[in-house]
C-alpha cells in the first residue's frame, strides 16, 4: 500500500507546486457564449436569389464562351426559349395533368389501403401473425423492380403508373399503420371492454383515433414516393406524362427540354407536397395527440 | 342497511396461470360479500392478485374456478356490469374532459347531447368547472384522476372499481382527493370496491378493509371499521383508528412504528 501510495503523493505533490500559475491565467480564459447574429429576412432572400442568378448567369457565359458543352449542359436561354415552347405548342398541360392523376390516384389509393390493412392486423393476432412475414418480404422487395410486370399487367394507359405509385406508398402505409396499432396500449383496451365496448367500438372509438397520427405521418412520405412511381412508370411505357418527355427529350438529344421537364415536375413536386403538409397539420389539429 | 342479497359476492373465486414452468395460483378461492352502499377496500403486498379480483369481477378476466355475482345474479365473465377504474386515468387526449367523462354512456349508446348534458353539472359540481372543454393534457394529475372518477360514475353501475386512484398523486393531493371521493359516494350511494397501498387511506375511506397475503393471493383477514361517518381527518389519530391501523400493518407483516414518521408528516 505504502508503496503503491508514494508516487500518488509525489504526483499530488508535483501538481500542487505550480497552482500559482493557473490561477494567474484564469482572468485571461475568459468565455463567453458564442452568439450569431439573424440576417434579416431581406438580406437571406437576397442571398438566395444572388446564388441563383449566378449560377444561371455563369453557366449562360460558360455555354456561349464555349466553356461549358451546350450540347450536353444547355444553357438557361436556350432552356427558358424551350419552356415558352413547352407552354404554348407543346403538351405541357396534358403531360402536368397526366402525371399529377396518377401520383394523386396512387398516393390515395395506396395510402388509404395501406392504413386499412394495417389497422385490419388489430382484429386478429392469428391474422396478423399468418399475414406479417409477407408484408415483410414486400417491403423488402425494390417495387420499383416490379414496375415492367405491373406495364404489363396494366398496359401502358394511367393505370399501370397509378398502380407503380400504389405498389410504392401501400406497404409503407401498411407497416406505419400496424406499428400505430402494436404501439395501443392494453390497458386502454381494457377500459373500453370494462365499459361493455364491442369489439367494432373498440376499433372506431380508440384504435383509429390513436393510430391517425401514425397514418397522418406517412403522408408526406408516401406523396414522394407516388411521385417516384409514376415518374418510373412512365419511363417504362408511356404515351403522356412528364417522366415520358424527359425520356424522350434525352433519347432525341433535346437537353434543354429535359430541364424544363425536370424543372415543371420539381414545380409539380414541391407544390404537392406544400399541399400535403398542410393537410397534415391540419389533420394533426384535428386529432390531437 | 337490508339483509337481502349482498350487492357483489365473489363466491370461491380461483385463479390458475399457466406458465411455461408450470401452474400458477395468483388467486387460492377468495370470498367476499359486499351488501349494498359500502364501501370496502382491499389492502396487500404487491402480487397478492388485488387486480386479478378486479379484472374478474370486470368481466375481463375468466376465473379457474367461482362465481361473481351481482345482486344475486351470476355476472362471471360478462363486461360492462360494473364501472371499474384502473391505476392510469387512460384518458383519451384526443377527446375534450367533457367528451372523455360520457365515453361509458357513449358505448351504452346514450346519445351524445343527453350524455352531455347530464355530464356538464356533474363536472361543475365535483371540481372539474372551467375544464369541460379542455384536452386531457391540460389538465394535473389530481384533475385527470378527477375525470376518469366521473368517467366510470357516469358509466351508473351500482358497483365501482377503484384500483389505487390515488396510488400516483402527491400526499397533499391525496388527501383532498380522498375528501373528495366521500363527498362523491355520499352523494350517489354506490357500492365501492377500494384497492390500495395505503393501509391509512384503506381505513380512513372504508366500512370494512380486507387484508389479503401472497402465494397465493388469499384475503388474510376481514376487519369492519365501525368509526363513524361522516369522518374527520382527526379520527385518523383516534384511539379506535390506531388500533385497526396497527392490526393491518401487523397482518402485513410491517412493524407498526415504522409508519409513525409518515404520520407525523400527514
Amino acid at each position: 500500500m505504502s508503496v503503491q501510495d508514494t508516487p500518488t503523493v509525489g504526483a499530488m505533490a508535483g501538481l500542487n507546486r505550480p497552482q500559482p500559475k493557473p490561477e494567474a491565467a484564469r482572468p485571461t480564459a475568459v468565455r463567453r457564449l458564442p452568439v450569431q447574429k439573424d440576417w434579416p429576412t431581406w438580406a437571406l432572400i437576397a442571398a438566395q436569389i444572388g446564388i441563383l442568378v449566378g449560377v444561371l448567369s455563369l453557366w449562360e457565359i460558360g455555354a456561349r464562351a464555349g466553356w461549358i458543352d451546350a450540347f450536353f449542359w444547355s444553357q438557361p436561354s436556350a432552356i427558358a426559349d424551350t419552356m415558352k415552347i413547352f407552354f404554348t405548342a407543346g403538351d405541357a398541360w396534358t403531360d402536368i395533368s397526366f402525371t399529377f392523376r396518377s401520383t394523386i390516384f396512387g398516393f390515395l389509393i395506396g395510402t388509404t389501403a395501406g392504413s386499412l390493412l394495417g389497422l385490419s392486423f388489430w382484429w386478429s393476432r392469428n391474422y396478423a401473425a399468418v399475414v406479417q412475414p409477407y408484408v415483410i418480404c414486400l417491403e423488402s422487395i425494390p417495387k420499383l423492380a416490379l414496375a415492367p410486370l405491373i406495364i404489363l399487367v396494366f398496359g401502358i394507359g394511367l393505370m399501370s403508373k397509378v398502380a407503380v405509385a400504389t405498389a410504392l406508398t401501400l406497404v409503407v402505409s401498411t407497416l406505419t399503420a400496424y406499428a400505430g396499432v402494436k404501439a395501443l396500449d392494453a390497458d386502454s383496451e381494457k377500459l373500453f371492454y370494462s365499459l361493455g365496448a364491442t369489439r367494432l367500438q373498440v376499433f372506431r372509438k380508440l384504435v383509429i383515433p390513436f393510430c391517425l397520427p401514425w397514418i397522418i405521418s406517412v403522408l408526406r412520405v408516401n406523396i414522394g414516393l407516388a411521385l417516384t412511381g409514376a415518374i418510373v412508370g412512365e419511363f417504362i411505357a408511356s404515351q403522356h406524362g412528364l417522366g415520358r418527355t424527359i425520356l424522350y427529350a434525352g433519347q432525341t438529344y433535346d437537353i434543354a427540354l429535359v430541364w424544363v421537364a425536370v424543372l415543371v415536375l420539381s414545380t409539380l413536386a414541391v407544390v404537392m407536397y406544400a399541399a400535403v403538409s398542410w393537410l397534415e397539420s391540419t389533420l394533426r389539429k384535428g386529432v390531437r395527440q | 342497511m337490508s339483509f337481502s342479497a349482498p350487492k357483489l359476492c365473489v363466491a370461491e373465486v380461483s385463479m390458475t396461470f399457466k406458465t411455461p414452468t408450470g401452474a400458477f395460483h395468483a388467486l387460492a378461492p377468495v370470498t367476499l360479500s359486499i351488501p349494498q352502499g359500502r364501501f370496502v377496500s382491499l389492502i396487500g403486498p404487491s402480487g397478492c392478485g388485488k387486480s386479478t379480483i378486479f379484472n374478474i369481477i370486470a368481466g375481463l378476466l375468466e376465473p379457474s374456478g367461482g362465481r361473481v355475482l351481482i345482486d344475486g345474479v351470476d355476472a362471471t365473465g360478462t363486461i360492462g356490469r360494473v364501472g371499474y377504474m384502473l391505476q392510469k386515468d387512460l384518458l383519451l387526449p384526443w377527446r375534450t374532459v367533457l367528451d372523455n367523462t360520457i365515453l361509458g354512456m357513449e358505448i351504452q349508446h346514450v346519445p351524445l347531447r343527453a350524455a352531455r348534458e347530464r355530464a356538464l353539472p356533474l363536472l361543475h359540481r365535483y371540481g372539474l368547472a372551467g375544464f369541460e372543454y379542455l384536452y386531457p393534457n391540460a389538465l394535473s394529475g389530481g384533475m385527470r384522476q378527477r375525470a376518469a372518477l366521473l368517467r366510470t360514475l357516469l358509466f351508473d353501475t351500482d358497483v365501482i372499481l377503484l384500483d389505487e386512484p390515488f396510488g400516483a398523486l402527491d400526499a397533499q393531493t391525496k388527501l383532498k382527493m380522498q375528501e373528495w371521493l366521500m363527498q362523491l359516494w355520499s352523494d350517489f350511494s354506490k357500492t365501492v370496491l377500494f384497492v390500495t397501498h395505503d393501509v391509512e387511506e384503506a381505513i380512513y375511506l372504508s366500512d370494512e378493509v380486507h387484508v389479503m397475503g401472497t402465494r397465493p393471493g388469499r384475503i388474510i383477514a376481514s376487519i369492519p371499521v365501525p368509526l363513524a361517518r361522516p369522518r374527520v381527518r382527526g379520527s385518523t389519530l383516534s384511539p379506535d383508528f390506531l388500533v385497526i391501523k396497527e392490526r393491518c400493518l401487523e397482518l402485513l407483516h410491517l412493524d407498526p412504528t415504522a409508519s409513525e414518521p409518515m404520520n407525523a408528516a400527514a
